[in-house]
């Protein structure tokens, strides 16, 4: 691998102030997906950032929400008595996400900044317009068993392949950032964005801009909430696709609100927004989920290997809203 | 155990491979410029000054002549390799040579266009073709005819530990530590082709994560470490090759497509057996799986025909992968019995019942032994198979819908010749036995001890077992499920000679080599091992996932050893049966001629939680026309029928009928 320089900063500012001032330098968190990343080749930085010693790792509950320090690790976070009460689908979703050995070393942070695993990303030999701007995509018409649905672009069809950040996006949560010029609040739903012309950029982060917390408003959806993950295996396998849904019904058993959010289907954790409207104020038997999954999905695209994924996020977000009816998460 | 030769790592250089990035044509350039600049980067190593290969040798092993020529034949092929001081310096080399090319179009894949050929023989030299009485006219006389196509996809062999080698050239000799399942075969294959004489190449294999027959033989990179060795005497040469680059060097299984025509009478009784094979090799070194040599032999009918067509094309050569032939062509063997089941009505096991052969269908030969159908009762008793509904569809327990299959499981038992074993008498009435025995994980130095100790008639504790030493003598792979019986026959031939020679109270010092002697009776008998695997399938009846949550093999596999190591080899055979059937599948890119889910990421085997409960139990029996311990081998039967098993079963559960592998969810998503 390319030889680079390590830091290891003693408080954020000095972390971010390393990295903005570097156009080659990165961040290191718990190096789950970056150290494969140097051995591939996919990315050589010159300079490595390392965050993991800057604190950051603590929980902190108020009455209106939980704040999650960058560097709680995965493991430790999804195992919290707080969160599995008041974000259920939050700790569901960690725990389907990798082995229990990666999750003792990811940090939330890192998690959400995890790269996509197309193949072509990851194979560098073969172009990708993500890994290198203007060389082409190599999995449109290529091995497309995990390719995008939604909002995908001429010039990108990867996923996103957190499982975290789909939870996220559909609770509601927020995203605290440090950058040069101090700190910014993102919506959960605005960390990622849609490939369009510069697949390369996965998210609406600045270059030294650096994640230090997460937090997640407490409610009584966030609280009757379940993630649903289909996949080719039982366990340590990336989503086929996945559904993270939050449900607040009235007394006569009509939705009052619901969150629903995806995964496996797009560049970013897909917020459903138009089926949450479809289905506010309706029961939600399995006929109205289905119908209002297909108000989402129009617009999909799909080809022959993935066409498959329609009918498996219709299914698996109707499973996920019949877990919260029977009282499971 | 330590190798004779001792640690050869003490100031190791690293090597690291530079791989082709076309499928087909010649290497114009090879610029080491920045890569020789780049600090810690020793050489690199190219066509152009790569050590002469194969001079004198007829048609040499194409897979070995590595930086002979600019030709390039496969795309990922070893086009330079880089020496370092380090690793990390290695690989940043590797990174930094530029290869140019002259492309040419590749052939990478087939479809219904592709030239096909038949070969002269299949894997390793069966007949590719078979032909008995009238298939054509049976089957269009025939009351009941299944007629469906079966695929099973690219499989590669991905043992936890990659290939590895460490090779010290000493300006004489070229000692080699190899992750291999036959030492002295990678001597015999090197040897030549580098000029020197089999005794000049040392191979040991002391300790060997796994192979599933991907180290059945010397591949690419160990030669590229011979040579990389040669260029820096005295420096012993390391080289790991990395997951992504075992997906196009060290083998894998071609896929392949099975028509199958099966007729019968309404009571299921078959009249017809065809089975017609389509699958690949590369252009230039010929591997032909031998995927319907199983159907020649598993069932009676007047009239059976197989054929093996093989597409030539431009890719990296495939080669052994667990049960060869039997896995795949068992595969669509026992899903299109399953189908000729449901189409007669007919409980699957009755099915089988009333096919079984008298004789080999094939050759007219009694078996040695066959209890396949006392395999299928034992497990329908274990599996609670009479409570099984007839019906598909018919059983839901909470989200999941429920079935249960069954498929027979077969493998032909072999005793390679050509091994010896040497015993030696020491002080205090203990005995070294020396025999080329490999052992990957499978226990082996243990079954070569007992089988030892036995035949010597002292306690295993008396046996000093050396072994995974080229320099031993002639001895075959671990693979073929052929390693205890072949090696074993060896050792008791050795032991035997030995105390008619010595007697029973030797002097120190005294020595006895032999090499087994032939069974006549084994020529005049179809030697073949079976078994029958049973499988529960629970699809989930929204997201259409599937778990296997009870698997179940009894097989007749001749006298077990070792209960312990014979227990773990057919549930190793079981898991790795179930992740064919439920997840392995290897997607070559047609654009680029490279497989392209390359990683344990994107090719997925089964993990912890896709395994349930799983067991293995077998038939107590002896085989003497086999070989003299009474053993037949075990090491690959438990792959066979797993697949068909679970497909079968995730049928009864659904009603849906999945003919490809892997058996995934979208089958059944609703």
């Amino acid at each position: 691998m390319r030889p680079f320089a390590y830091h290891r900063p003693a408080d954020p500012a000095e972390a971010v102030a390393l990295v903005a001032a570097d156009p080659a330098a990165s961040f290191l968190g718990g190096g789950t997906n970056l150290v494969d990343h140097l051995k591939l080749g996919v990315t050589r930085p010159g300079t490595l950032v390392d965050v993991t010693g800057l604190g950051l790792d603590t929980v902190e509950q108020t009455d209106a929400s939980l704040r999650i320090g960058t560097n709680v690790r995965n493991s430790d976070l999804a195992a919290h008595p707080a969160l599995r009460a008041g974000w259920p689908a939050v700790s569901r979703a960690l725990l389907a996400g990798a082995s229990g050995q990666i999750r003792n070393q990811a940090t939330t942070g890192g998690n959400l900044l995890q790269r996509t695993r197309c193949v072509y990303f990851q194979d560098v030999t073969t172009p990708c317009n993500k890994r290198e701007s203007g060389s082409g995509c190599s999995a449109i018409g290529g091995y497309g068993r995990y390719n995008a649905v939604l909002g995908a672009s001429g010039q990108c069809v990867a996923t996103h392949p957190s499982d975290l950040a789909v939870a996220l996006a559909a609770l509601d949560a927020v995203v605290v950032v440090l950058g040069p010029d101090g700190e910014r609040r993102i919506p959960a739903t605005e960390l990622h964005r849609l490939p369009e012309e510069h697949p390369e950029h996965d998210t609406t982060l600045r270059h030294g801009e650096l994640i230090t917390a997460v937090e997640l408003p407490s409610s009584p959806l966030a609280a009757r909430s379940t993630y649903q993950k289909a996949r080719d295996r039982a366990s340590y396998a990336f989503a086929l696709v996945s559904a993270a849904v939050g449900l607040d019904l009235d007394e006569d058993g009509t939705v009052r609100d619901v969150r629903i959010a995806w995964g496996g289907v797009a560049h970013k954790p897909w917020r459903a927004t138009r089926a949450e409207d479809a289905l506010r104020g309706e029961q939600p038997t399995e006929d109205a989920v289905r119908a209002a999954v297909d108000i989402e999905l129009t617009g999909a695209n799909t080809d022959d290997q993935s066409a498959y994924k329609l009918p498996m996020v219709r299914a698996t977000t109707t499973y996920a809203v019949h877990r919260l009816l029977e009282g499971s998460r | 155990m330590e190798h004779r030769e001792g640690a050869l790592g003490k100031d190791a250089l690293t090597l690291w491979l530079v791989q082709s990035t076309i499928a087909r044509g010649r290497v114009l350039d090879v610029d080491a410029e920045a890569a020789l600049a780049h600090p810690g980067v020793v050489s690199v190593l190219d066509h152009t000054n790569a050590p002469i290969l194969g001079q004198g040798v007829d048609e040499p092993d194409l897979e070995l002549m590595v930086l002979q020529s600019t030709e390039v034949r496969f795309r990922g092929q070893v086009v330079a390799a880089v020496l370092a001081e380090s690793a990390e310096a290695a690989r940043e080399g590797a990174a930094l040579v530029r290869v140019s090319y002259a492309e040419q179009d590749a052939e990478v894949e087939f479809g219904p266009d592709t030239t096909l050929e038949i070969p002269d023989k299949v894997n390793p030299d069966y007949d590719a073709t078979s032909d008995d009485g009238d298939v054509d006219a049976a089957l269009a006389q025939a009351e009941v005819v299944v007629d469906q196509t079966y695929r099973t996809p690219y499989e590669h062999n991905n043992p936890l530990e990659p290939h590895a080698t460490t090779a010290l050239w000493d300006g004489e000799r070229l000692r080699l530590v190899e992750a291999s399942q036959g030492p002295y075969a990678v001597a015999s294959s090197l040897a030549p082709l580098l000029g020197l004489d089999v005794a000049d190449v040392v191979v040991t294999s002391p300790y060997v994560g796994g192979g599933f027959g991907s180290k059945g033989m010397a591949h690419a990179p160990a030669m590229t470490a011979a040579l990389a060795a040669i260029t820096a005497p005295r420096r012993p040469v390391r080289l790991a090759v990395t997951r992504q680059q075992m997906f196009a060097l060290t083998g894998y299984r071609t896929r392949t497509v099975s028509h199958f025509r099966l007729g019968a009478r309404p009571d299921g009784v078959l009249v017809a057996i065809d089975h017609d094979v389509v699958e690949q090799t590369s252009r230039w070194k010929e591997f032909a799986e031998q995927t319907a040599t199983s159907t020649r032999t598993m069932y009676a009918a007047e009239n059976r025909r197989t054929v093996h067509r093989l597409a030539r094309l431009d890719v990296a050569v495939p080669s052994f992968m667990r049960a060869p032939g039997e896995m795949p062509g068992m595969f669509a063997h026992e899903v299109a019995m399953d189908e000729l089941a449901v189409a007669c009505g007919v409980d699957p096991i009755v099915l089988r019942e009333r096919n079984e052969p008298t004789v080999d269908p094939e050759t007219g030969k009694p078996f040695s032994r066959r209890r396949l159908v006392e395999c299928l009762q034992r497990g329908a008793e274990l599996f609670d198979w009479a409570e099984r509904p007839d019906d598909a569809r018919s059983r839901a327990d909470g989200v999941w819908w429920v079935g249960t299959g069954v498929a027979s499981s077969t493998y032909p038992a072999k005793v390679m010749p050509a091994n010896q074993a040497t015993v030696t008498s020491c002080e205090a009435g203990e005995y070294r036995v020396e025999v080329g025995a490999v052992d990957i994980g499978t226990g082996s130095r243990t079954a070569m001890k007992q089988i030892a100790a036995d035949a010597l008639g002292v306690d295993p504790s008396c046996v000093q077992l050396e072994m995974a030493d080229s320099s031993i003598g002639p001895a075959t792979v671990a693979g073929g499920s052929s390693g205890t019986a072949s090696w074993g026959a060896a050792v008791v031939a050795a032991a035997q000679l030995f105390r008619a020679d010595h007697g029973d109270s030797p002097d120190p010092g005294l020595q006895t080599t032999a090499s087994a002697a032939d069974i006549p009776a084994a020529e005049d008998h179809a030697l073949h091992s079976f078994g029958a695997i049973f499988a529960e399938v629970r699809v989930h009846r929204w997201t259409g996932e599937l778990r296997v949550p009870r698997l179940l093999g009894v097989f007749s596999a001749g006298r077990i050893v070792n209960p312990v190591l014979a227990r773990s080899q057919f549930y190793g055979g079981l898991i790795m049966g179930l992740s064919s059937g439920l997840h392995e599948d290897s997607y070559r890119d047609p654009r680029f001629g490279h497989v392209v889910t390359q990683d344990l990421a994107s090719y997925h085997v089964a993990a912890h939680a896709d395994i349930g409960d799983v067991r293995a139990e077998w038939l107590d029996e002896e085989d003497f026309v086999v070989s003299p311990m009474g053993t037949r081998g075990l090491g690959e039967i438990g792959i066979v029928g797993t697949a068909a098993a679970i497909a079968n079963a995730a049928f009864h559960a659904t009603g849906v009928r999945v003919r490809s592998l892997p058996v995934t969810a979208d089958s059944f998503v609703s």
